[in-house]
């Protein structure tokens, strides 16, 4: 086989479908640790009934919504309403294509990438891509032919276009200090800076991870699914297979955001503590087991993160969530960009 | 649409929204005509009627003990105050006082009964406001309740556990150490719920100031309660016309200084506190004795007409029976239902708030509809 479509077509079909097949695992399964955490939190068992421990309770899930009638409201607008969901979930799952999972490694005198693509504009390209992901929410909202459902893409709508600059300030400061908007640049940066962005950039890190948790419309700020106010918000009418793409979709989106926190801010697939340790006896260890290891030991963090808020905090008012966004979050992003502007031009000369 | 001048930049319609009966936060089939600008609510007018099954009328084809059974179903979250306002009603009317064994174990009964109530106005309250973990530790120690009166009597919600002249039956051996063992448990609960709950910021910004309603408002509309009472109204049954043993324990009335939900939330916290407190004193005091007042097996009542009212969790509970002479039934019976009247209070709580607010304001005034309608 000739080299040139080995390496342009082959390869690149495997890792889609590989990559495809675990970000929908995982999903899947954030589903389930989902449930059985909170559960845990709240004094419950969670599922435990379909397979030992619950475990086939997603592929359950599943197939309960392949198998559902899917009803189309009679005032809806059918077709808006059928291509809503694909509009959030295409999205999602794009996004992954430029998250690099760990460090090229030799198989068979090859060198494999574990990611799909290293392109230079990396950050724009996720930052772009994750906002037409609102489009879709707001399409559904609206195509449902329901006030709720209405009420609940307006609000993401706002939510998600007025969290989305202090996130994009937030994640210029770690460009900033990296210096390249590729993925792979920014962990390699933090590899040779010795240190993880989130110390330097630690009120950036802040912003960065409090703004995603609104992107996501995850509970503090899940507003536009407040099901005691609005039902279930813009998903109130959708059922079978299209709902279970919003709902996957919800949650493609907090493993990129988490992905994202994990790149830019926590050194992606490196191992911890790079120049604390070095020298120790731990260091080689630490680097022997495989970057992809680390890379998902520390997204899996974030999203104990995103399950651990949803156990403890109430939830925001929509016009409190915007004096957040706007009166907290945009100044003190604005002022963190030129602080840490300031930092590297004093530090790189 | 405005012609002229006045015309807006932008043609602005009022959104008319219809909020339930089948909306998942509005604790039953409550059902709020609403209209929206944006998200601010210009008007709400409860519409109410979705459970209505003529109680009031169906008491007056029934004996008097053969209508206890049917107050359960009044609040039903809150059984045992039901029968108490009943009974107590019903032995002014006959003259009947019940033996202090019995007043105390009705008063440990409402007692409990109060705080499992409380647990779920705050398990619904927090799940509005978008906090669900204090639900399942509230359920948690509700359940506990439940199972001391499901030995007591064998029901666990709807109790028709009091009979007029006293109770049914006597306790089952050990109960009292098991109830005693759950009061000296639940203060821990308590601090528990605060914690996630009392000192957050989120859940402070989303109700100080929501749903103010001034102490002159809140007496002119009627309300009792920690509705009056987070208003600043010192007005509690138990302490102005004691029944039962109340006159006999010690107890304090919470009240808020803010009027808004957050001190509600205060008062009730508080309130099941008292609760132990009157608790132990009861368990304490409880005298030995018979626990059924001489009563004549068939009731005849004198002709007249009584109110009597007790203080249930949601506010004052009140019967006004009508009775003929020789009756066994009553002729017309009138249930005073505090969510009815506290419900009134909606419409003006949440005028020109957002409509996230409406949910906290439902929940604060912890109505139940199964009272409302009757």
């Amino acid at each position: 086989m000739p080299e040139p479509i080995l390496q342009l077509l082959l390869i690149p079909l495997i890792k889609i479908v590989v990559l495809l097949v675990v970000v929908l695992l995982i999903v899947a399964y954030l589903t389930y640790a989902e449930r059985k955490i909170l559960a845990y939190m709240q004094v419950r068992l969670g599922p435990n009934r379909v397979g030992p421990k619950g475990w086939l309770q997603p592929v359950a899930d599943g197939l309960k919504l392949f198998v559902k009638e899917d009803l189309v409201p009679g005032g809806a607008e059918k077709l808006v309403f059928m291509i809503a969901p694909a509009i959030v979930m295409v999205p999602a799952l794009v996004m992954f294509a430029v998250i690099p999972f760990g460090e090229p490694f030799q198989i068979a005198g090859m060198t494999v990438t574990p990611y799909l693509a290293d392109i230079n504009i990396a950050l724009l390209f996720i930052l772009g891509v994750s906002s037409l992901g609102v489009f879709g929410i707001i399409l559904g909202g609206w195509s449902s032919n329901n006030k709720f459902s209405l009420m609940g893409g307006l609000r993401s709508a706002a939510q998600m276009v007025s969290y989305e600059i202090p996130m994009g300030f937030a994640v210029a400061s770690a460009v900033l200090m990296a210096g390249t908007l590729s993925m792979v640049g920014i962990v390699e940066a933090q590899r040779a800076a010795h240190i993880w962005f989130f110390l330097p950039g630690i009120l950036g890190f802040g912003i960065y991870w409090v703004c995603g948790v609104a992107e996501t419309n995850r509970n503090p700020f899940d507003l536009p699914e407040a099901e005691a106010e609005l039902v279930a918000g813009f998903h109130t009418e959708y059922s079978g297979m299209k709902f279970a793409l919003f709902y996957l979709a919800e949650y493609a989106n907090m493993m990129i955001v988490s992905a994202m926190a994990v790149v830019l801010f926590c050194g992606g697939w490196l191992p911890p503590f790079p120049n604390l340790l070095a020298g120790l006896w731990a260091l080689p260890v630490l680097a022997w087991i495989p970057g992809a290891f680390w890379f998902l030991a520390k997204m899996s963090f974030f999203l104990f993160c995103y399950i651990w808020f949803r156990g403890t905090f109430p939830r925001y008012r929509f016009d409190q969530l915007m004096n957040v966004g706007w009166k907290w979050l945009f100044p003190l992003s604005l002022a963190n960009v030129m602080l840490v502007a300031l930092g590297v031009l004093l530090l790189k000369g | 649409m405005m012609n002229g001048p006045e015309r807006p930049l932008f043609d602005v319609e009022e959104m008319e929204i219809s909020f339930g009966p089948q909306h998942p936060a509005t604790h039953g089939v409550l059902r709020l005509q609403m209209k929206l600008d944006g998200e601010r609510i210009v008007e709400a007018k409860p519409i109410i009627g979705y459970l209505h099954r003529g109680t009031e009328k169906l008491f007056e084809t029934m004996t008097f003990p053969a209508c206890i059974p049917h107050t359960d179903r009044l609040d039903y979250v809150n059984a045992a105050h039901n029968n108490q306002g009943f009974c107590i009603t019903m032995e002014k009317l006959l003259g009947i006082s019940i033996p202090p064994r019995a007043a105390y174990l009705r008063m440990i009964l409402a007692e409990l009964q109060r705080l499992a109530s409380h647990l779920v106005w705050l398990a619904t309250h927090a799940v509005d406001i978008g906090a669900i973990t204090p639900f399942f530790y509230t359920f948690r120690e509700r359940d506990e309740i439940l199972d001391l009166f499901e030995e007591y009597c064998g029901a666990r919600l709807t109790l028709n556990t009091m009979k007029i002249g006293g109770l049914p039956f006597e306790l089952p051996q050990g109960w009292l150490d098991r109830c005693a063992k759950f009061v000296d448990a639940f203060p821990a609960h308590i601090d528990e719920y605060e914690t996630l709950l009392t000192t957050n910021r989120i859940w402070k910004r989303r109700t100080i100031g929501v749903g103010v309603i001034s102490p002159e408002d809140a007496i002119n509309m009627g309300l009792t309660g920690p509705p009056l009472r987070g208003s600043g109204v010192e007005w509690d049954i138990r302490k102005v016309f004691p029944y039962d043993r109340y006159d006999e324990v010690e107890f304090d009335v919470p009240i808020g200084t803010n009027c808004d939900t957050y001190d509600r939330y205060l008062v009730r916290i508080e309130e099941m506190r008292q609760s132990i407190r009157i608790l132990r004193q009861c368990l304490e005091k409880l005298p030995e004795g018979p626990i059924m007042a001489k009563a004549p097996k068939v009731l005849r009542s004198p002709e007249g007409m009584v109110y009597g009212s007790v203080e249930s969790p949601k506010g004052e509970l009140g019967y006004f029976i009508v009775a003929t002479e020789k009756g066994t039934t009553p002729y017309r019976c009138r249930v005073r239902p505090p969510s009815f009247v506290n419900l009134q209070a909606l419409p003006q709580m949440v005028k020109g708030s957002l409509v996230a607010d409406m949910m906290a304001v439902i929940g604060t005034l912890d109505i139940v509809l199964g009272e409302i309608d009757r």
